[in-house]
């Protein structure tokens, strides 16, 4: 790969108070590539992929994006610089209805775009055009992370962060959701940097992907790389996955 | 007193008469163990200063005895009716029911009657007794309304809990006092200056508490109220102390005509009519009604545009927000300065309405009051809250008015003393039977096709 990464985090260490969530952590996502952070619960996924939100701040170690350090910049300058998130527990506005929501992710262009992208959204999740005037919490979860999803590329994203979108869902929604990312990164070129804890689907769906322990990355290789690996299997893969 | 005894075994349901006698039994006992104490003994001092018991068995016995009635006719007579009522309602075809004329045109409605309001009463009682009916219920009522929707763009929209509101109505009053009184300036250019003031009172709250939320940004505006209060009875050399100010110049019609008797534009002059005072309170009355519009016509202007989105944006979730790439920063310090400034509005025109100023106007229970109108009325629903501050003020206005209850409870019977006991009971009243206020759904600000009004019973409560 040629030039620097997109997103390069390094020797990075997050806390909660006095307790440690990441230890060092280096991770980087290359231009147009979907990368996979793996893990058991409480290895720090979720605090990394905040993190780079600057919410918690990183208290040593350089989170750089496109060129610029983005370690000590507020939240929402982060987002400016087109990276988008869909939060864990997808965060959707719920007294709002699905219109609302998407406009709200298209507020950095103050809706310049709204209708061209609008259509983008319904072409990849046809339930939302259906629920267009809904309000957010009375979707179903599935329906949520699409909105959650959908709101995050309202805002032309460079990146998209992803925080666990299979979480709670169907397998058949999972799956809809996946073929969704994977269509993004195939015909925008879009980057997807994902944590998940469905580790088969999620490797599977990624170019490269990253294992965590314990708030360390304990190994990194190409998803077909990870999903052969004994270790990786033994812990994350057989003992039923999805 | 909602002691339910009763089992539902089959004999109870055969014979709900018996039933109703046994469960008015037991309140009748509970009601005496309970007011036993209360009402049945009362101590009082007697002239030597010595503690003597008084005894009121009579009045014991009359409540119970009210008690066990009212609860035999309710278990005997309204639950049965309640529950045909629904029987027949779950019976009946689930018909979308259209909204009837009055409801689909409620806002519009609303204005013609607040505008034809002063006319009526005029035209009903004549100028001299409309005074009381245009200024207590028609100018008080406006300025809570005022006040309410102000509080609604902080409270309601933004989701930020405050406490301490009336800090801002006080920051406008006392604007309008000091530079009315030591300046003369016009009610024209002190209402803008006492907004601008206000608001600017507001952003500066809004600063230290940018990282509160809920309980906590609760306490320190209820704090910031207070400060201004002390502020202004403690700070004698400007603003003279619990004293007050007085002497406020009253508006004038534009600077065309003046409502002072003594001037040589008074109005009765320039326009060859008996004098009157009300002719200045029917002014006032438009002039409150104009500035009630004015709010609620930015407020849902602003509810379309980015900012006001952005609010309710934040009161639903504000690590999203950020996310977003929304500064919640610049987005809180305007909705403090928003509401601030219409809580200064209003505190000018009180001001010029009374012609009298002191911190006794601005004590919490004024915060409490407006705050409780905004939830009652539903959170962010323009015409619910002014549907509640119609029925709390006026409410409270209204028992003034009921001098044949002195017929009842004898000659010192003063209704008013029991307004706070019936705002309390109105409000768990309304939070039973209206959890979510008056009107307690969400009109969208943007709509494919249709609009729709989406109820608000589903969603859970936000965590302001």
């Amino acid at each position: 790969m040629a030039g620097a990464p997109l997103l390069d985090i390094k020797g990075v260490h997050t806390y909660y108070g006095n307790i440690r969530a990441l230890n060092g952590v280096n991770v980087s996502v290359n231009e147009g590539e979907i990368v996979a952070l793996i893990g058991a619960n409480g290895a720090g996924k979720s605090t990394l992929m905040m993190t780079v939100f600057g919410a918690p701040r990183a208290r040593t170690g350089t989170i750089t994006f496109a060129g610029t350090d983005i370690t000590q910049m507020p939240t929402h300058e982060i987002a400016r610089l087109r990276i988008a998130q869909s939060p864990e527990g997808r965060r959707i506005f719920p007294r709002m209805t699905v219109m609302e929501n998407l406009q709200m992710g298209a507020s950095l262009d103050n809706l310049k775009y709204y209708d061209e992208d609008v259509e983008k959204v319904f072409t990849l999740f046809p339930r939302l055009k259906e629920r267009i005037n809904q309000r957010g919490g009375t979707l179903s979860g599935g329906e949520q992370q699409m909105l959650s999803i959908g709101r995050a590329l309202m805002a032309r994203p460079k990146l998209l962060l992803l925080d666990e979108p299979s979480l709670g869902l169907a397998p058949l929604i999972v799956k809809q959701i996946f073929d969704a990312i994977r269509e993004l990164n195939r015909t925008q070129g879009l980057t997807v940097f994902l944590v998940e804890q469905n580790a088969f689907g999620a490797l599977k769906l990624a170019t490269r992907g990253y294992v965590m322990v314990n708030g360390n990355v304990t190994m990194s290789g190409t998803g077909k790389d990870l999903l052969a690996n004994p270790e990786v299997r033994a812990a994350y893969l057989e003992g039923g996955h999805h | 007193m909602a002691v339910t005894v009763s089992n539902n075994t089959g004999e109870t349901v055969a014979n709900p008469m018996a039933r109703a006698l046994r469960e008015a039994i037991y309140a009748g006992l509970i009601a005496l163990g309970l007011f036993i104490l209360f009402i049945g003994l009362r101590t009082d001092q007697n002239i030597r200063n010595e503690l003597v018991l008084i005894q009121r068995w009579g009045l014991l016995a009359t409540v119970v005895v009210i008690t066990a009635v009212g609860r035999f006719l309710y278990v005997a007579f309204v639950i049965p009716a309640i529950e045909r009522a629904k029987a027949e309602k779950a019976a009946a075809p689930a018909a979308v029911a259209e909204p009837g004329f009055i409801r689909r045109n409620f806002n519009w409605l609303g204005i013609a009657v607040l505008l034809l309001y002063p006319v009526v009463v005029v035209s009903l009682v004549g100028f001299q007794s409309s005074l009381k009916w245009v200024d207590n219920f028609g100018i008080q009522i406006l300025i809570y309304v005022m006040l309410a929707w102000g509080l609604n763009i902080v409270v309601g929209l933004a989701g930020l809990l405050d406490l301490g509101y009336v800090a801002f109505y006080a920051v406008g009053a006392y604007a309008y006092a000091l530079l009315g009184t030591h300046y003369g300036l016009s009610f024209w250019i002190l209402l803008p200056a006492a907004g601008i003031m206000a608001a600017f009172w507001g952003v500066l709250l809004g600063f230290p508490v940018l990282r509160l939320r809920g309980d906590y940004l609760a306490i320190v505006t209820l704090a910031f109220g207070e400060i201004i209060r002390l502020v202004l009875i403690n700070w004698r050399e400007v603003t003279n102390g619990a004293a007050g100010i007085s002497g406020i110049p009253k508006v004038s019609f534009f600077g065309l005509m003046s409502f002072n008797v003594s001037d040589p534009n008074y109005i009765s002059k320039v326009l060859g009519i008996a004098q009157s005072g009300a002719y200045y309170k029917i002014f006032l009355y438009y002039l409150a009604l104009a500035l009630a519009l004015l709010t609620a016509f930015v407020t849902i202007r602003l509810r379309r545009m980015p900012v006001g989105r952005a609010w309710e944006a934040l009161r639903e979730d504000e690590i999203a927000c950020r996310s977003l790439g929304i500064n919640t920063t610049t987005t809180k310090l305007t909705a403090f300065a928003t509401g601030a400034m219409f809580g200064g509005f209003a505190g000018s025109f009180f001001a010029a309405r009374q012609g009298f100023v002191s911190p006794e106007s601005f004590v919490f229970i004024e915060s409490a009051i407006i705050l409780a109108i905004v939830v009652l009325g539903g959170m962010g629903s323009l015409a619910g809250i002014a549907v509640a501050a119609v029925v709390m003020i006026g409410g409270t206005e209204i028992l003034r008015e009921l001098e044949f209850l002195k017929v009842v409870f004898g000659p010192d019977f003063t209704p008013e003393l029991y307004r706070m006991l019936l705002f309390g009971m109105a409000m768990v009243i309304v939070m039973l039977w209206k959890p979510r206020g008056f009107v307690g759904s969400r009109e969208p600000t943007a709509f494919l096709k249709e609009r729709k009004a989406v109820s608000s019973s589903f969603t859970k409560e936000g965590h302001g």
